[in-house]
């Protein structure tokens, strides 16, 4: 990866972080904001892969775990958004397959990943929620994350598309 | 199936094989970043503050930017009413339009700024005012926001977090220039208040939510007092006033639950604070503070 490549990506991430903090506040549903970040490392999966999705979503989640206002552990989202980045990955062809995939896979992958950060919270002891309510704000996420996905999941794809690929699957073709 | 170009000794990996070994690999990268967090005195305070160093001045920068628009996101959530004003509005002319889309943010902000001014008159308090920039996400099951005033302006840890409605929160980080303020309604957050009538005092808890059921639940020290309907519950203030100062107003009694199991009583609280709504807020900061934005102090005026 060049580093204007790497650049590209680390300003996608750090926009998506902005973004469901400070822009997306104004349309919160009881503090439920649609999840940029998650979106995000799902179609960076779906574009690229398992391995790059577990990575961007390692950096996407360590950066929503750091940057103000998160006051929960460390490392709570970094957890969730690999996994997800990685199952994401793994049914990417399922995603490219029809429009209806790819909003499909982002609404599990919303369930996925909000689901393992409440129960990261309730076995560290961090901040949990009575189960109803928990329920209720992982319901609210998936709702706003498919609603959010036939506008998202196109444009994060241009974005990815007008930052290129790669370059070592072109190089070998070269080579060989 | 694709494989590895450059095979080195034995079977190459497939990407899956990679792919699996990297998810292997971050996942226990998480887990050890998991370990050292949950510690009291975290080794991870110091990237903590480098991120928000980094972060927090654009979570300013963005929400300096999208300020204009921000009352269409309540009419959008809150009101049909002001929906349909909106799209009457919109066959007007484009000046009017303007004018309509800032001219109440302008007016709230000011009357807001308004009241704290006469907070500050009314609990001597000195104030440094702040707006609200980033709101942390209920996916994250905690309440927190981010406000544009840190360190250069005096404010620090452990800080008084109030608006003209009453107590919002404590400060529990600040950078250079933005702070983290925990507000009384997340679940970790624990404040000493005290009933307005007689004076009892109790331990307010926060219940997580926040919208239309954000409540606190308040637990009197003596469990024979029954709190009224309605009665007001103040801080009761910690000493030197951190991480609060005394007499600032919370909430009003809603409801008085009592379990049958326990002898105990709890109350619960109905914030006066509209947590869905914070924008200016004011933070308490030791008389004398200097910083790069004004502090409001009573009786003088600036």
């Amino acid at each position: 990866m060049t580093a204007l490549r790497g650049a590209g990506f680390a300003a996608l991430v750090c926009a998506a972080v902005v973004a469901q903090a400070v822009v997306f506040r104004f349309v919160a549903i009881d503090g439920v904001v649609p999840d940029i970040a998650l979106v995000l490392v799902v179609v960076a999966a779906i574009d690229r892969g398992p391995q790059f999705g577990a990575v961007l979503g390692f950096a996407a989640g360590l950066l929503v775990d750091l940057a103000p206002p998160a006051d929960h552990i460390a490392g709570r989202w970094a957890l969730a958004l690999v996994v997800v980045g990685y199952l994401a990955g793994r049914v990417r062809d399922d995603a490219r397959s029809s429009a209806l995939g790819a909003v499909l896979v982002v609404g599990a992958a919303s369930f996925v990943g909000t689901s393992l950060y409440a129960l990261s919270g309730v076995v560290l002891g961090d901040g949990a929620l009575p189960v109803d309510e928990t329920l209720r704000v992982i319901v609210t996420s998936v709702l706003w994350d498919v609603l959010l996905a036939p506008l998202l999941v196109p444009l994060l794809l241009r974005a990815f598309d007008l930052l290129g690929r790669d370059p070592v699957p072109a190089r070998s073709r070269v080579l060989h | 199936m694709l494989q590895d170009r450059r095979p080195r000794g034995g079977r190459a990996p497939t990407p899956e094989q990679r792919a699996r070994r990297v998810l292997g690999l971050l996942v226990l990268a998480c887990l050890t970043v998991i370990t050292l967090d949950a510690r009291a005195s975290s080794p991870l305070d110091p990237l903590r503050s480098a991120v928000g160093n980094v972060v927090g001045p654009m979570e300013s920068a963005t929400a300096t930017a999208v300020r204009p628009f921000s009352d269409l996101g309540d009419t959008l959530q809150t009101n049909h009413g002001l929906r349909k004003d909106v799209a009457r509005l919109e066959a007007a002319n484009a000046q009017l339009r303007g004018q309509v889309a800032t001219a109440p943010v302008d007016r709230q902000r000011l009357a807001e700024l308004d009241g704290l001014t006469k907070v500050v008159g009314d609990t001597g308090y000195s104030m440094v005012a702040a707006h609200v920039v980033a709101v942390g996400p209920m996916q994250s099951f905690s309440r927190t926001v981010t406000i544009d005033a840190g360190t250069s302006s005096g404010v620090h840890k452990d800080m008084t977090v109030l608006n003209s409605d009453g107590l919002v929160g404590r400060v529990v980080r600040a950078t250079r220039s933005n702070a983290t303020v925990l507000l009384i309604v997340d679940t970790d957050s624990v404040v000493g208040g005290r009933l307005g009538t007689n004076l009892e005092i109790g331990f307010l808890r926060g219940r997580g939510s926040v919208g239309d059921t954000g409540r606190l639940a308040l637990d009197l020290v003596d469990d024979s007092v029954v709190p009224a309907k309605d009665d007001v519950v103040v801080t009761w203030g910690s000493k030197d006033g951190v991480p609060y100062v005394a007499g600032i107003p919370i909430g009003r009694v809603e409801s008085v639950v009592s379990s049958p199991r326990q002898s105990s009583r709890q109350a619960v609280i109905e914030p006066f604070v509209d947590f869905t709504a914070l924008d200016v807020v004011g933070v308490v900061v030791p008389k004398g503070t200097k910083g790069d934005r004004p502090v409001l102090t009573a009786g003088a005026p600036q």
